[in-house]
């Protein structure tokens, strides 16, 4: 909250999409309301640095991602430093500094989707979609990440879009599933 | 106590003592990588990462690390066995397969302890290829991070948040992506560092080491129109013999001159004498602050802190920005003697001040970081154009040819050489506070100081404090070295509860002797102490031990900036500080 933030290129190079344009300059201040519901969060975690995961967990919940300013916030709080919450929300793969999109595309990619074929589905989506797994498109509609088994293996390969689950996709298949979300 | 059997050999230990520690006992020294530490300092390093001090223990399906494995009853443990030395070569063969091998002009070349473990194991070929991680380089004003070369040993990040509670690094992503970087990956610039240097000072590869600046003064040197002119911190004379072989704690003062001299400096001064001259100013600052205390002005801000260190100073800029009246206004010794090098002298050569080159040899990173501030220039001409570590200095006098062992004892050029016993101790936790009170308690009392040592503002605990009596007047100090300490003191001043009329701090543990630029002691932490002795006896053999009776610097006064703490004196010798990193925006640039 108190610090100007340089983010690195590889960070940028993540989330560049989502400024519009390269080498544009985007000042992001957190609105009060939001400060303090992240205060609000690391309260009822007593403020206590062991619970950062938990803190980071909720606060991912409220906002669907955990950007650089969140971070800073969190750490303020919790006495740590910044740099050790970035360690920990880059280690985990759950938690993640890129918004998801609206519907959000989840892969299987377990031992039976593998198998079956996931990594080619998961090709055509990324082709389809013109981005990689981890990210969103530009316009925030979608976005692609992988995970492993939902324990549907009978109607591998899996592919989820938010709730819905779709068994047996094929490459073929692909643009079907998402025509029905951008109708 | 624990018996157990090292390699055939009985050893008694405490319960909760690791292998490792057991077996230095028995006289077995395992060989470590990430595994660090400074025993009389309480930091030890040991996330059991590298597995490179494995060892069989009889009864155990695998090997233990000996670095974290405790000790137990009857345990009976190989540590070089065929399937030991096996696990150790492959375990070391991997790390380096993921490791550049530009040894031949890395920086850390002959100081690593990843290619000393490499020699010692004999590995002639690294049978895994495959990808290799690679990161973006990234140079600060004293720092210079090659994340290629880093091997997840973890030792910066220990110091850095542990030892320092500077908070600048850690490690981030995970598997073969992980790094040891800043908050969101941004460069150390922009992060929290204070350019202590304390992670360079640890690391075992080139992943960190200072940027060179020994190229700019070699060109300075062999310009016809510079006259350049050298100052060497007081740390530098007890410590540059290492780089030579020489044992540590041997002082090399008159050798240093003298190859100063060989290597082309036109007058070879020493910062000591600014350090006296950091002492009239700081001792009239901590004088007036006492006596408007003691008249009961409720202005007056106590403690008063020591401004001498930049990574101190970085560090109350960054976390204590709300404090910033607390430090004394005096700058910092290297910096007062760049503004008189290029005042007062330049004007009795008769050289200008664009034509006058100012080096300074320095046992710190920080230093580096401080002659490039905007505050210590003129129209874009530093105070203090270059700043070498002592490792630095010692590389370039090899690479001049000069036979350093062998070389006479010279003697510092005046004006700026003559210093008194005061300044040396600079170099040492507890000096300058000590040094002030030698200067303050006559300047106060009036009256001579018959013993001029302070047995208890010296010593190596992380903080210290003592009251030294002022012929009546309790004047109780407070003494921190290592910056987590340091913070512990200004938590107290910022809560209103710091009981101390004066604090020094020095960021590094031991004091500059133990600074981020110093020869790599890795982890012989009986080295900082032989150091701290030699800058006592440097001391003792000076006929003149109290800043106020330097001659020069009374010449200096006299001829020039009049009184302490004058006007002149002001505009040259103090400044101001600022806080960093206030901002309240998040800056997405690429």
């Amino acid at each position: 909250m108190n610090q100007k933030i340089n983010l690195a290129p590889e960070v940028l190079a993540c989330m560049e999409h989502l400024n519009g344009s390269d080498g544009v300059e985007v000042v992001v201040n957190l609105p009060k309301e939001k400060v303090e519901q992240i205060n609000a969060i690391c309260n009822s975690f007593d403020n206590d640095p062991q619970e950062l995961i938990n803190v980071l967990h909720e606060t991912q919940h409220l906002f669907g991602y955990l950007p650089a300013e969140v971070q800073d916030v969190i750490a303020h709080n919790l006495h740590v430093p910044v740099a050790h919450v970035y360690g920990v929300v880059t280690f985990y793969s759950y938690f993640t500094m890129i918004p998801k999109g609206e519907h959000p595309i989840s892969v299987c990619t377990g031992t039976a989707c593998y198998v079956r074929g996931a990594e080619k589905v998961l090709e055509e989506f990324k082709k389809e979609l013109h981005i990689k797994v981890g990210e969103t498109t530009p316009d925030g509609r979608f976005s692609i990440n992988c995970l492993r088994c939902v324990g549907a293996c009978g109607l591998a390969p899996v592919v989820l879009v938010g709730e819905k689950v779709y068994g047996r996709v094929s490459p073929d298949g692909v643009k079907s599933i998402l025509a029905e979300y951008n109708k | 106590m624990i018996r157990l059997t090292i390699d055939k050999k009985t050893v008694e230990v405490e319960p909760g003592t690791t292998i490792l520690k057991a077996a230095h006992k028995a006289g077995v020294e395992i060989p470590t990588l990430c595994h660090f530490e400074l025993c009389d300092m309480g930091i030890e390093n040991k996330p059991g990462g590298c597995r490179i001090c494995v060892v069989e223990v009889e009864g155990r399906r695998n090997l233990a690390p000996s670095c974290m494995t405790e000790v137990q009853e009857g345990m009976v443990i190989n540590t070089h066995n065929i399937r030991v030395l096996n696990a150790r070569t492959t375990v070391l063969k991997l790390i380096i397969s993921d490791h550049p091998f530009d040894c031949l002009v890395c920086a850390k070349s002959g100081d690593c302890e990843l290619q000393d473990l490499a020699r010692q194991f004999g590995i002639r070929t690294v049978p895994y290829g495959g990808e290799q991680s690679h990161y973006r380089k990234d140079t600060s004003p004293s720092i210079i991070r090659d994340v290629d070369k880093c091997i997840m040993c973890r030792r910066c990040e220990m110091m850095c948040n542990e030892v320092q509670t500077v908070g600048a690094l850690s490690a981030v992503n995970r598997g073969f992506m992980s790094v040891v970087a800043p908050a969101f990956e941004m460069n150390l610039e922009d992060s929290p560092c204070t350019y202590c240097g304390q992670c360079v000072s640890v690391c075992p590869t080139g992943a960190l080491t200072e940027v060179d600046h020994t190229n700019e003064i070699i060109r300075a040197l062999s310009d016809p129109k510079k006259t350049v002119v050298v100052q060497t911190a007081p740390a530098v004379r007890a410590a540059l013999g290492e780089e030579f072989g020489l044992e540590p704690g041997t002082l090399v003062t008159g050798r240093m001159v003298s190859a100063l001299r060989e290597l082309g400096f036109d007058h070879v001064f020493d910062t000591d004498f600014s350090a006296d001259l950091t002492i009239m100013e700081e001792g009239t600052e901590l004088l007036q602050r006492l006596r408007g205390h003691l008249a009961g002005d409720p202005n007056v801000r106590l403690p008063i802190l020591t401004s001498c260190c930049p990574g101190w100073v970085n560090f109350f800029e960054h976390n204590f920005p709300d404090l910033l009246d607390v430090p004394s206004t005096a700058k910092s010794p290297q910096q007062m003697f760049g503004a008189i090098a290029k005042s007062w002298f330049a004007d009795r050569i008769g050289v200008e001040r664009k034509d006058l080159v100012v080096v300074s040899i320095m046992p710190c990173l920080a230093k580096k970081y401080e002659c490039q501030r905007d505050e210590f220039s003129v129209d874009g001409n530093p105070d203090v154009d270059f700043s070498i570590s002592t490792r630095e200095l010692a590389a370039f006098i090899k690479q001049a040819n000069i036979d350093f062992l062998n070389l006479p004892e010279g003697d510092f050029d005046d004006p700026l050489g003559e210093s008194s016993g005061a300044g040396v101790i600079f170099g040492n936790t507890g000096g300058v506070i000590e040094a002030a009170c030698r200067t303050a308690y006559e300047l106060h009392t009036g009256k001579r100081l018959e013993k001029v040592e302070f047995e208890a503002l010296r010593g190596m605990e992380g903080i210290r404090s003592a009251t030294v009596d002022f012929d009546g007047l309790p004047l109780r100090i407070g003494i921190a070295h290592g910056l987590g300490n340091a913070r512990k003191l200004l938590d107290e001043v910022r809560e209103g509860r710091s009981q101390y009329h004066a604090i020094e701090i020095m960021a590094c543990p031991g004091g500059c002797i133990g600074g981020g630029g110093q020869p790599y002691h890795h982890g012989r932490s009986e080295i900082l102490g032989r150091r701290a002795a030699a800058i006592y006896s440097e001391d003792e053999r000076k006929s003149i031990r109290k800043s106020h009776e330097n001659p020069s610097i009374i010449r200096l006064y006299r001829e020039f900036l009049g009184e302490p703490g004058s006007h002149k004196a002001h505009s040259l010798l103090h400044t101001e500080y600022f806080p960093k990193n206030n901002e309240v925006t998040i800056n997405m640039q690429s």
